[in-house]
């Protein structure tokens, strides 16, 4: 049966393999510390397997977090304007050879030992009308062969056995799909070494920078939270300013809970239990004689509306901005905002109409 | 009283977050911090803590996979791949950036609501293709766009993928929010409902996101016409300064 834990530790390769190509750049400002950040994380994702499977000491890998926070935190990782900058020997030439000839000025970066650097913008422009429509090819290989994976792998089974563990389809697909788009892309398009493809991964995973690490620890956070018993305060303060007998007002607090508890906690699935526990099943459900089907499912929506808007949902709000290199990391929250304040006003007058 | 009174103590861990997010410090610390805070006075030892951290980060991994995509990604890129994104955007005339990416929205959100998640994602469509064909369309209508239109198209380009993912996967029953739901009330209050029942009261909310943010994503090119507009108002002020 297969499990995730193989994904887990491609992953961890890839951010290694990051680590080797950072030592090795002396041309790199914070060489040493990107390359422990990367490193460590590698390795983590490789121990993880075995804190996952109880055969290692959780509190070692809890270790290596804090030393990955420190580095982060204290500055020790990122790029600085010195080594961002494309602007290396033999970058920019593309222009004078002509669209003829990319492969020529192609070459020159990769020579060259910065980790940071790639084609030129006037290469990429020759490139483009050299390779043309080719280039989406590899970029769809990813999501086909995910989707076909993710839908057809669950059917599959060897000796009575699924071959996939549960859960795993989506997370398989995604990693069978990257590794063949990489194989697509190198005989698509011949890059000049075999490890380009790591080389420019590296590229925009030193753009993510920290922010790699952030929905991991977010994660985290949200357990130690309900552990700690975040989640039961919460919903204490939350029951104790519900008016009682009145059925919109028990809507709009079960919405507005849901929404608030899950910007507090990054995580709808954390604010569901608690906020139901407190008002949804008791008042709604119990009280109002309402329908549990519609009820849940509709403040489970409204718990998505606080998602939007919260940096604690980091692989979703913060994630993005870093992919995209955002000056303002909280630009895709502000341009969620206005729709997650509507969408939550809808599902109360949702649940109200549909539910009672 | 008093047990009441200290369980209301761990919101302190709350606070630093809120507090440390708003001072704009760096996330990692904040977010470390407060779960030291909090594990802290939740009555977790030193050993706990480190624990948890490491039990967190193992239990977690799933969600880093989108570094997978990077290398295929950045490899394209090198090739020309935002440039050809723009090239073929320029090529359809009446594709504004609000159209585009009202249009990605529904894409994004038809495609969630049939179990095909994992189609897109920041790192999947976003980065490589609907932001660099949302910024194409943008320079064909206006010829150059500044930093303040670039960030704004960013945002939104972000926004459609999000915001079409959360509220089309729900319409579909072996989604985790659905089986959360149904595992969670099942377990505790003895019900025993249906994953298609709570996926069809999802429809609603779904077209009702669908409307909000589709029109707001078309509204979105007015936006960047006035926006436009005033970078034109400034420019050439500049470039007789210059």
């Amino acid at each position: 049966m297969i499990t995730s834990e193989w994904l887990y530790w491609l992953i961890g390769a890839f951010f290694i393999a990051v680590a080797v190509l950072i030592v090795t750049d002396t041309s790199h400002a914070k060489r040493l510390g990107n390359a422990a950040f990367w490193g460590i994380l590698g390795v983590s994702f490789f121990y993880g397997t075995f804190v996952a499977a109880k055969t290692a000491p959780s509190w070692v890998l809890g270790i290596a977090v804090l030393v990955m926070v420190a580095l982060a935190g204290l500055g020790f990782t990122g790029t600085t304007s010195r080594t961002r900058v494309a602007s290396i020997p033999g970058a920019g030439t593309g222009a004078e050879t002509g669209p003829a000839e990319p492969t020529a000025a192609a070459t020159k970066p990769s020579a060259s030992t910065s980790v940071l650097a790639t084609t030129s913008p006037d290469e990429r422009a020759a490139f483009a009308t050299r390779f043309g429509n080719k280039l989406f090819i590899p970029a769809l290989v990813v999501p086909v062969v995910a989707v076909l994976v993710a839908t057809l792998g669950p059917l599959v089974s060897i000796g009575g056995a699924p071959l996939l563990a549960e859960g795993s389809a989506t997370l398989t697909g995604l990693g069978i799909g990257s590794v063949l788009a990489v194989v697509v892309a190198v005989f698509v398009l011949r890059p000049p070494r075999i490890a380009t493809p790591i080389r420019e991964g590296g590229r925009l995973l030193q753009a993510i920078g920290w922010a790699a690490l952030l929905p991991q620890m977010l994660s985290t956070l949200g357990i130690v939270f309900t552990q700690a018993g975040v989640g039961d305060a919460v919903g204490t303060i939350i029951k104790s300013i519900l008016p009682g007998g009145s059925l919109i007002a028990a809507v709009v607090v079960y919405c507005l809970g849901m929404a608030l508890f899950t910007i507090i906690m990054g995580n709808a699935f954390a604010a569901f239990p608690i906020m139901t526990a407190a008002i949804g099943w008791p008042v709604l459900v119990q009280g109002f004689d309402g329908n549990p089907a519609a009820i849940f499912a509709i403040g489970m929506l409204a718990g998505f509306c606080g998602t939007l808007v919260t940096p604690m949902a980091a692989n979703f709000n913060l994630v993005p901005a870093a992919l995209l290199e955002m000056r303002d990391k909280y630009g895709p929250i502000k341009a969620q905002i206005p729709t997650a304040a509507i969408l939550l006003v809808v599902n109360m007058g949702v649940m109200y109409l549909v539910a009672f | 009283m008093r047990a009441r009174l200290s369980r209301m103590f761990v919101l302190i861990g709350v606070a630093v977050v809120i507090i440390g997010f708003a001072l704009r410090i760096n996330a990692l610390l904040v977010v470390t911090v407060a779960g030291i805070v909090t594990a802290a006075i939740g009555g977790i030892g030193p050993v706990g803590i480190l624990t948890a951290f490491g039990d967190g980060f193992a239990s977690s991994r799933s969600v880093t996979t989108f570094a997978l995509v990077l290398p295929v990604i950045g490899l394209i890129e090198r090739y020309g791949l935002q440039d050809q994104a723009k090239r073929l955007i320029a090529k359809l005339d009446k594709l504004t950036t609000g159209r585009l990416l009202a249009g990605y929205l529904a894409i994004r959100q038809v495609t969630a609501a049939v179990g095909l998640t994992s189609i897109g994602g920041p790192a999947q469509t976003v980065r490589p293709l609907v932001h660099p064909m949302a910024e194409g369309a943008a320079i064909k209508k206006y010829g150059r766009i500044d930093e303040r239109m670039r960030e704004k198209i960013k945002g939104y380009s972000a926004s459609s993928d999000t915001v079409g993912v959360f509220f089309g996967e729900d319409v579909f029953v072996a989604v985790g929010s659905i089986l959360l739901i149904t595992t969670f009330v099942d377990a505790t209050y003895g019900l025993s409902l249906e994953p298609i029942d709570l996926a069809l009261w999802a429809i609603p909310t779904g077209i009702a996101a669908l409307l909000v943010h589709g029109t707001r994503l078309l509204l979105f090119d007015r936006t960047l016409d006035k926006m436009a507009a005033d970078a034109r108002v400034d420019a050439p002020t500049q470039g007789a300064a210059a």
